[in-house]
């Protein structure tokens, strides 16, 4: 499509605040760590494995060193001792530390570089399980190759992953390029990742790396059939999000719900807590090249969609630069945005054009995500269907990377067979039709799109300067996001935050950050 | 005064009238379905459709759409005609009734008749997420240009937001002496909803609230008779207005002192 006249001046000004924005709660993520990214430590290790009431063995490793104070040197540090004092294996160390002698303090011979030797091997190994992944994945990917864009991303979420597995092939082979399995309710507050092969959850599907394992099965085998490359998606976000993150890279997931700040606004998770994980998951997330769909959508549900706009802009800048300072590529940054102004309104669609134009145009070489009409969504079926038919056309003709199709029983129950079976054949239908729209359109410069469009890139302008002069903690807690106010130290995981003692060793994360 | 709404008024003896579904011709009971068989597509897959509408009691069957929905499903559109006659005269549903007042005649009733605030607290309870509908009801801003509670100055509101376990929503109530308890549920794949509301009720049973403080349960798949038999003093659907909610517990506030409601 034509670019819309905005001024690229206002645009890099708007990178370079969100630049500051992240910049300044940088000093308090590098002075931290988390429960849940020591954790990520011990599982990229190797250590593995629960005790007999499904408490997962590094969850006991952690709390222990928090409750003897010793988890500020980090994980890494006590399982490096372990192998110092004689621990053929990790596994082996970590039973010691989980459910050995209480953890002994370091002695006198303990200085960090025999422990980091001692590690070595050991961190070698984690990069590399994560590297043969995402050259597994790269190399069915290049060989099979994927569809047209916008890429068709649909949800499964009957809560029994052998349904969820099913449902998933059904959706490939109706058209489909991209599944999700979206997470049972509560998951995000849990601060462990449960165990095995699940059947029981409410509004979507545990995440456990055996539930990644049965749908990516399902996915390798349905993508020979079809000769099109499946992407699989799951939730990097809440108490967990380091953790999953690991999980994902190694069961070679494509994509991940992870979001700077998603949790903190829509689960109360703490700021701080959200902070520090995100950054240590993308860090994990980049080395294993997958791309992240951030949650910007969300605020229109909570906030409205006319009034909210620029909110969703700064985020996605926001969100942005987090994940530049993670070190993650723009070609791995799936921005989310949506098509969620109230249908009421006349010339909606006029304006829905000038955001989605807009967002394509900020942000060239991400995948950006562009999701469907939810909130103003009845159980009118017939009506909810016409909607997804608009949407469609914006996706097509503003040229979106992937496009989470809506279904018209939005308002009514998490998808059905059928209801996806429905919205990738309108889809199809939409995308084959308009294929080319984009192409002969042309702006009226003194229109309404293109004078919209400037009004919310303003918008965002000023709320990112706004931003920087009062700090993120402070326009977080002032509900300057999707109108949800969280104080820094409100909300839940708070506990499990800590600050690196001056001896921390996370040899994982130094890697991690070496990567090119 | 104004009158009390809630539709008909339920003592008078309605006469019979049978109706059925309405398509082309009156009385011709016409209705269209979709679903979904585990059967590839195929002339087989086409008649099963047709015999499972039939089965469901429908004449007449069609079988208008047959679509492979994956290698092994089909999706399918019927349409068909029904000889079930519903007997409208007989139908009776429980609304919620109170005297309809204003947001400005609410709070000057609570202030006259009650001579104190009313005190009320909500929440989305368990593990659900969803603060809207909730929000829609306590805060400020209400709902379509109908002021929430916290605006009213003679209700004091507390909104604990989402995910918050029944005993915790309980126990703040009982703390604050709140006149209402104010329950949200949104998610409702394989009943969780109903589960959580009758542990709701349970706990509050325990704890000697229920059947003191008023009971109100919301959401998009509630409505006042789901909530009577969950054991709920009331319970409000899609579309409630702020308003509405005001006007239940000031009525039954009034009621209780035996004042005219
Ligand atoms: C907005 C939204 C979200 C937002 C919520 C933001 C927030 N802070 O609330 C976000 C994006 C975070 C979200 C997340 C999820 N969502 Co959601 N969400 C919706 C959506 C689009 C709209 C809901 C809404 O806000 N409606 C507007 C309000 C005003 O309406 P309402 O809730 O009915 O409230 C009115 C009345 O019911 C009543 N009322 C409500 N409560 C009460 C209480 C009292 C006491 C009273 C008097 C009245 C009252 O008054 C209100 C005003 O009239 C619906 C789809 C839809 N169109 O309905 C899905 C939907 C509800 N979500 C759904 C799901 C599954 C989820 C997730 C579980 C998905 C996942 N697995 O991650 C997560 C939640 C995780 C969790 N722990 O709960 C499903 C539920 C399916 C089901 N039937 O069980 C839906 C139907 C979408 C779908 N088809 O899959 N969601």
């Amino acid at each position: 499509m034509e670019a819309l006249p905005i001024d690229p001046a206002v645009v890099a000004e708007c990178r370079a605040l969100a630049a500051r924005v992240a910049d300044g709660v940088g000093r308090f993520i590098q002075a931290h760590s988390t429960v849940s990214i020591e954790r990520t430590v011990l599982r990229a290790y190797g250590a593995h494995g629960a005790d007999p009431d499904g408490v997962p063995l590094v969850n006991t490793c952690v709390a222990r060193l928090q409750a003897a104070g010793q988890l500020g040197l980090g994980a890494a540090h006590a399982l490096g001792r372990e192998l110092l004092r004689g621990a053929a294996t990790i596994q082996e160390a970590a039973e010691a530390l989980a459910y050995g002698a209480p953890p002994e303090p370091p002695g006198p011979g303990d200085n960090l570089e025999t422990i980091r030797r001692a590690l070595a091997p050991y961190t070698a190994e984690a990069l590399a399980v994560i590297d043969r992944s995402r050259e597994h994945r790269e190399a069915d990917r290049e060989r099979l190759g994927t569809g047209p864009t916008p890429l068709k991303y649909v949800i499964v979420a009957t809560g029994n992953i052998y349904d969820d597995a099913d449902q998933a092939r059904a959706a490939a082979q109706a058209g489909a390029d991209i599944i999700a399995v979206i997470r049972s309710t509560a998951q995000s507050l849990i601060d462990y990742v449960p165990i095995g092969a699940t059947t029981e959850g409410y509004g979507g599907t545990w995440a456990t790396q055996e539930n990644f394992r049965i749908v990516r099965a399902a996915l390798d085998d349905e993508q020979e059939r079809l000769g099109r490359y499946l992407q699989q998606v799951n939730y990097s976000s809440g108490l967990c999000m380091p953790e999953i993150a690991y999980l994902a890279a190694v069961e070679r997931l494509d994509m991940l719900l992870n979001d700077a700040m998603y949790g903190i606004l829509f689960r109360d998770i703490n700021p701080r807590r959200t902070l520090c994980d995100q950054y240590f998951s993308r860090r994990v997330i980049a080395r294993a090249g997958i791309v992240i769909n951030t949650g910007e959508d969300n605020y229109l549900t909570t906030a409205d969609a006319v009034e909210a706009a620029h909110t969703v802009v700064a985020s996605q800048f926001i969100n942005e630069a987090f994940a530049h300072a993670a070190g993650l590529p723009d070609e791995l940054m799936g921005l989310g945005h949506a098509f969620e102004i109230d249908k009421g309104l006349e010339d909606s669609f006029l304006l829905e054009i000038a955001q989605a134009q807009l967002v394509r145009q900020l942000f060239p070489k991400h995948p950006i995500k562009w999701m469907p009409a939810t909130k103003h969504k009845t159980g009118d079926i017939f009506l909810a269907h016409r909607v997804d038919g608009l949407y469609d056309l914006v996706g097509v003709a503003t040229g979106q990377s992937i496009e989470l199709l809506g279904m018209m029983t939005e308002a009514i129950h998490n998808p059905y067979l059928h209801d996806r079976f429905v919205a990738i054949k309108g889809a199809d239908y939409v995308f084959r039709a308009a294929r080319h729209l984009g192409d002969e359109l042309r702006w009226n410069p003194d229109g309404l799109v293109v004078r919209r469009a400037r009004e919310v890139l303003a918008s965002a302008h000023a709320l990112l300067r706004e931003t920087v002069e009062e700090g993120l903690w402070s326009a977080i807690a002032r509900g300057v996001f999707a109108d949800v106010k969280r104080p820094e130290t409100g909300g839940r995981g708070l506990e499990g935050v800590f600050a690196r003692a001056p001896e921390y060793l996370n040899p994982v994360l130094e890697a991690l950050e070496e990567t090119p | 005064m104004s009158p009390p709404h809630g539709g008909d008024d339920d003592t008078r003896k309605r006469a019979a009238q049978p109706i059925r579904a309405y398509g082309d011709r009156m009385g011709d009971g016409a209705v269209q379905l979709s679903f979904t068989l585990p059967v590839a597509a195929s002339a087989r897959a086409k008649e099963a459709a047709r015999r499972y509408a039939e089965g469901l009691g429908l004449k007449h069957v069609l079988v208008t759409a047959m679509e492979a929905a994956g290698r092994e499903f089909s999706f399918f559109v019927v349409y068909g005609k029904s000889d079930i006659v519903i007997d409208y005269g007989v139908i009776e549903v429980p609304e919620v009734k109170s005297a309809e007042r204003t947001p400005k005649e609410i709070n000057d009733v609570i202030k006259k008749q009650l001579g104190r605030r009313v005190v009320v607290v909500g929440a989305c309870t368990g593990s659900d997420a969803h603060t809207v509908g909730i929000d829609a009801i306590l805060n400020m801003k209400g709902f379509a240009g109908d002021y929430g509670l916290e605006r009213y100055p003679w209700f004091e509101a507390y909104n604990l937001g989402s995910q918050v376990p029944n005993d915790v929503l309980l126990q703040k109530a009982i703390d604050q002496r709140d006149d209402a308890i104010l329950v949200s549920q949104v998610v409702t794949q394989r009943d969780v909803h109903r589960e959580n509301s009758r542990h709701f009720i349970d706990e509050a049973k325990r704890r000697g609230v229920h059947g003191k403080q008023l009971l109100l349960l919301g959401g998009p798949r509630v409505d006042h008779k789901l909530a009577l038999e969950l054991g709920f003093d009331a319970g409000f659907g899609p579309g409630t207005k702020p308003s509405d909610v005001a006007n239940f517990i000031v009525h039954r506030l009034l009621q209780r002192r035996g004042a005219p409601p």
